[in-house]
């Protein structure tokens, strides 16, 4: 998937001047909050669960070395096999050798946000394979050929119009003249074709929620049962996830697991939590006779030791998104690449470079309801600053900005200059504006005035007025 | 240089790590040969009977329908009332699990049970549970020779004989018990709460995505 | 303080937007301050807390601005601001800017231990329980972002509101939410800016408040500016003013004294 991350500014024009979009996040949005706010509260030890959540993955990434080779050990006694992947290119041989090697033609894949990261369905299309998105949301993007907008709600910014169009075009073998008004209807739709799917396949791939150190273990949440269709009926189960994702126990799964699902959907649990351990026992009737985990680096590691080391404990929930109000103005698909929101904003200029990612960090209002929701409390905004002052150090800053900053500055060093130059520049207002209580318009300040009007200065500095009122004795 | 040495020694080389590091090893496999618990929320940390109770209110509360029995006889009439009153098809693939062994099936010559792995085909399933976790009313389903996994998924109503004594209030109740009576961990453990539903169009939660639209415990025992 | 009776002595920090848009605001924090028996010095070399160089980037320039603020209120027993963004800056970040040097990190800690926002400061340190003020009218209340969650005030302005004669409070229902100014923030992205602003706009018209009342200037220039130009009829106003019961001195934010309010 190509990056627009470096047009943020016009994509978001775009999205906020798309009224159907707009009207999808203004109520999407409430819902995700509310839904989240109402499990955190009934589960009286949820601040501490998010405590010990980033207790763990902090003990983890300290020690990220000795628990994955524990993981692959196990993966390995279980009669599994581990892939160890530096980079996209890297994992994506690695899937489709694994997909060659049993002569693939169709791929069914759950939920992922790591193989949109890699690409993998265009690999898979190029080399002849058929990849099909099992996850609803996925598939109808898929079929429009579209990035998902959320990470948790791939298709959160289409309508149930949208996808019954996108049904009835690309579903040619029903009868064309069927409604396809009620979302049951759609959804049945998509159950019937995706069974199809699901019996050619030879191959699913699934992603990781979590990674089990003490089991060899792979975990998936989802709703919808497809992750576990993708992974029981193929006769090869490949799982695609990251270093960070590892867990050390069952014990630690469960409280990650007790965060994860509460603050994506506000769900008690969520409908499937699948623990998947090697292939099927030789004694089982069903499941995937191979099992291949491809353990995907791609730029993780080299955030280890940095000051966005703790960006690592993230677990894919959603709701710094769901809570951020620049994702709730603009949605996912303006951030231009697999990871939106705040979360985004902190990992897109790591995985694609400040030159193109620079405007994520910087179109954040710091306002912190990311980091006050994060169930793994990683202090999201102040990641956000760093890359701000490594986009600073690289002079990557527009030079505007940075004159205008180091003039300020320079005032800001000298008091009395400062507070001189500020009453002339207040008197000076006071006259532009003529006895206005606000300006509707002033040079320099279009970005302010386009939209809203500037409230006048009152006329004189609150330090000249200070200063007189002490020489005046009160 | 292979994947592996060049993920595990960036890894080390980032943080400053040797290969050697004992008292480091020590530390991870302490912590996976002991596998402390956590944070135990206290809502699941009570007795064996408000632990049934809780079980029964959460399962509801996640679109379950329980219904309890005081034993295996009274599954085929359950069993059968249940899909009747549904208009639903009374034909049921059955878990080869020695566990169910004891239902009387030919109590109602109108069920016509086959026993299996799931096909494409088939309607209703019935299966057992290793546990049920009452936190969180889920059900904790174990694959194995007795439970293929296709059962949880494949058919549209899926039907879960849960015998009360394998209620247990927390998830780290049901792993230690997992632990203790199977020893490894199963190719695949579902953690089932609810039946399969998706909010992906409009955000409006439907049931019924991939999975069964319903699930239906039978909560059996005295 | 309380033991030995003597009147505390704060340093008020002034805040750029107060000292160039709103000394209204700074004289009622003074006001507000003397009348809790304390002693009011705005030392004069202060200028910035340097926020908009730790946001934007510039590290180095935020800390000399750390370092010059915090020898301009050496010795104060308390500093106040009437702001949770500039008071956020002083008690959070200067620690974390300046961790590691040995002599400043301390002076930096100990700053942000007797820093507090103005009206924190008034109830949660000097327990103060309600305020001599009168003010007509349906107020409702934005929290800031940095107020709110760097510094948790969320009660404080509420509980001393109360106690003002005359006001109705009418609760914000996302009273929580940014209002989109965030620094420059609302320059460099003025679209997403404004939709943030818009959406505040409209959900103050809803409440059916005839005030709007925040803590913050930045979030008020913000507000006051979309709803003037939207031709709203709210009145809006720092929280200071309205505790202070100095709704007299000067219009409300955005308005000329011709246009009253």
């Amino acid at each position: 998937m190509h990056p627009t991350t470096h047009a943020f500014p016009e994509n978001a024009r775009r999205a906020l001047s798309d009224e159907r979009l707009q009207r999808v996040l203004a109520t999407a949005g409430i819902g995700f909050i509310e839904r989240r706010r109402k499990a955190a509260e009934r589960l009286p030890e949820f601040e501490e669960l998010r405590d010990r959540g980033r207790d763990i993955k902090n003990h983890v990434l300290e020690n990220l070395d000795l628990y994955l080779e524990r993981f692959e050990e196990a993966v390995v006694g279980q009669g599994g096999h581990v892939h160890w992947c530096a980079t996209a290119v890297d994992a994506r041989d690695a899937i489709l050798s694994i997909c060659r090697s049993v002569d693939a033609k169709t791929v069914t894949k759950g939920k992922s946000m790591i193989a949109e990261e890699i690409g993998i369905n265009d690999h898979l299309e190029a080399a002849g394979l058929t990849p099909v998105e099992t996850d609803l949301g996925e598939y109808i993007i898929q079929l429009r050929k579209e990035p998902p907008s959320h990470i948790i709600a791939p298709a959160m910014h289409l309508s149930k119009k949208d996808v019954a169009d996108t049904f009835r075009a690309v579903h040619t073998e029903l009868p064309p003249d069927r409604v396809l008004e009620e979302p049951t209807v759609l959804i049945a739709e998509a159950r019937g074709v995706l069974r199809r799917r699901f019996q050619q396949a030879d191959v699913g791939i699934t992603g990781a929620n979590l990674m089990v150190a003490e089991t060899g273990s792979t975990v998936i949440v989802t709703n919808e049962g497809n992750g576990d269709l993708t992974q029981t009926l193929p006769r090869v189960h490949i799982v695609l996830a990251t270093v960070e994702k590892i867990v050390p126990t069952l014990e630690d799964a469960q409280t990650v697991l007790r965060l994860l699902a509460r603050s994506a959907t506000g769900q008690e649990a969520s409908a499937y939590t699948t623990f998947s351990t090697g292939p099927r026992r030789p004694e089982d009737a069903d499941g995937p006779e191979q099992f291949h985990v491809v353990i995907l680096d791609n730029g993780r590691t080299a955030l280890l030791g940095t000051e966005f080391q703790e960006v690592l404990r993230c677990i894919r929930c959603g709701a710094c998104m769901n809570h951020c109000p620049v994702y709730g103005a603009v949605g996912g698909h303006a951030y231009g690449w697999v990871y939106p929101g705040p979360i985004g904003a902190v990992m897109q200029p790591a995985l694609l470079g400040l030159a193109e990612a620079r405007h994520l960090p910087n179109a954040s209002t710091f306002c912190g309801r990311c980091e006050a929701v994060c169930p793994m409390r990683i202090p999201l905004p102040k990641m956000m600053r760093h890359w701000r002052e490594t986009e600073f150090a690289e002079r990557l800053t527009p030079p505007a900005m940075r004159r205008g900053l180091a003039l300020w500055a320079w005032f800001a060093r000298r008091p009395a200059l400062y507070h001189h130059a500020a009453g002339l520049a207040v008197r000076a207002l006071r006259l532009l504006g003529g006895g206005k209580g606000r300006f509707a318009r002033l040079p320099l300040a279009n970005g302010w005035t386009a939209h809203r009007d500037l409230p006048a200065p009152q006329g004189r500095t609150f330090q000249q007025l200070w200063a007189e009122r002490q020489r005046n004795g009160r | 240089m292979s994947g592996r040495d060049a993920i595990l020694g960036g890894i080390r080389a980032a943080l400053g790590r040797k290969t050697d590091d004992l008292a480091r090893r020590a530390t991870v496999e302490e912590r996976l040969t002991r596998h402390p618990r956590g944070l135990v929320p206290a809502r699941g940390q009570i007795p064996p009977a408000e632990q049934v109770e809780l079980f029964t209110t959460m399962a509801r509360e996640a679109a379950c329908t329980v219904q309890p029995l005081a034993a295996l006889e009274e599954v085929p009439a359950a069993v059968a009332d249940y899909l009747a009153g549904l208009n639903l098809p009374a034909e049921l693939r059955v878990a080869p699990d020695p566990g169910l062994d004891a239902i009387p099936w030919h109590a109602r010559p109108t069920l016509t049970v086959s026993r299996g792995p799931a096909r494409d085909a088939d309607a209703v399933s019935v299966t057992g549970a290793f546990a049920g976790v009452a936190e969180t009313g889920t059900l904790m389903l174990a694959s194995g020779p007795g439970h293929p996994t296709t059962l949880n998924f494949l058919p549209d109503t899926h039907i879960v004989v849960l015998r009360r004594d394998r209620v247990t209030g927390t998830y780290e109740d049901a792993w230690d018990r997992l632990r203790a009576e199977l020893g490894d961990v199963p190719r695949t453990v579902n953690f089932v709460t609810g039946p399969s539903r998706t909010g992906d169009i409009e955000q409006t939660i439907q049931l019924g995505a991939h999975g069964p639209r319903r699930l239906h415990i039978l909560l059996v025992g005295g | 303080m309380v033991e030995t009776r003597a009147r505390p002595r704060v340093g008020l920090f002034v805040t750029c937007l107060v000292d160039l848009f709103r000394p209204t605001v700074g004289f009622a924090a003074v006001k507000l301050l003397e009348d809790a028996g304390c002693v009011v010095e705005v030392p004069a070399a202060q200028t910035c807390c340097g926020q908009p160089a730790f946001n934007a980037g510039d590290r180095a320039t935020a800390t000399d601005l750390a370092r010059r603020t915090i020898a301009a209120f050496e010795g104060f027993d308390h500093v106040v601001v009437p702001s949770g963004s500039c008071g956020g800056q002083i008690k959070r970040h200067y620690p974390e800017l300046l961790a590691g040097d040995p002599l400043w990190e301390p002076r930096a800690r100990d700053l942000a231990g007797r820093t507090h926002e103005l009206v924190s400061f008034l109830t949660d340190v000097l327990g103060v329980a309600g305020v001599d003020a009168r003010y007509e009218g349906t107020v409702t209340y934005h929290d800031s972002c940095s107020g709110l969650r760097e510094l948790g005030i969320k009660a404080q302005p509420r509980r001393l509101l109360r106690g003002v004669d005359g006001v109705r409070i009418a609760e914000l229902p996302s009273a929580e939410v940014c209002c989109g100014f965030g620094g420059t923030f609302c320059v460099k992205y003025p679209d997403v800016s404004n939709r943030m602003v818009e959406a505040k706009a409209a959900e103050v018209a809803a409440t059916g408040a005839d005030t709007l009342l925040a803590g913050d200037m930045g979030c008020l220039l913000n507000i006051a500016g979309k709803l003037s130009r939207q031709g709203s009829a709210v009145r809006v106003r720092h929280v200071a003013e309205v505790l202070a019961g100095m709704t007299g001195d000067a219009p409300p934010i955005g308005r000329s004294p011709g246009e009253g309010g």
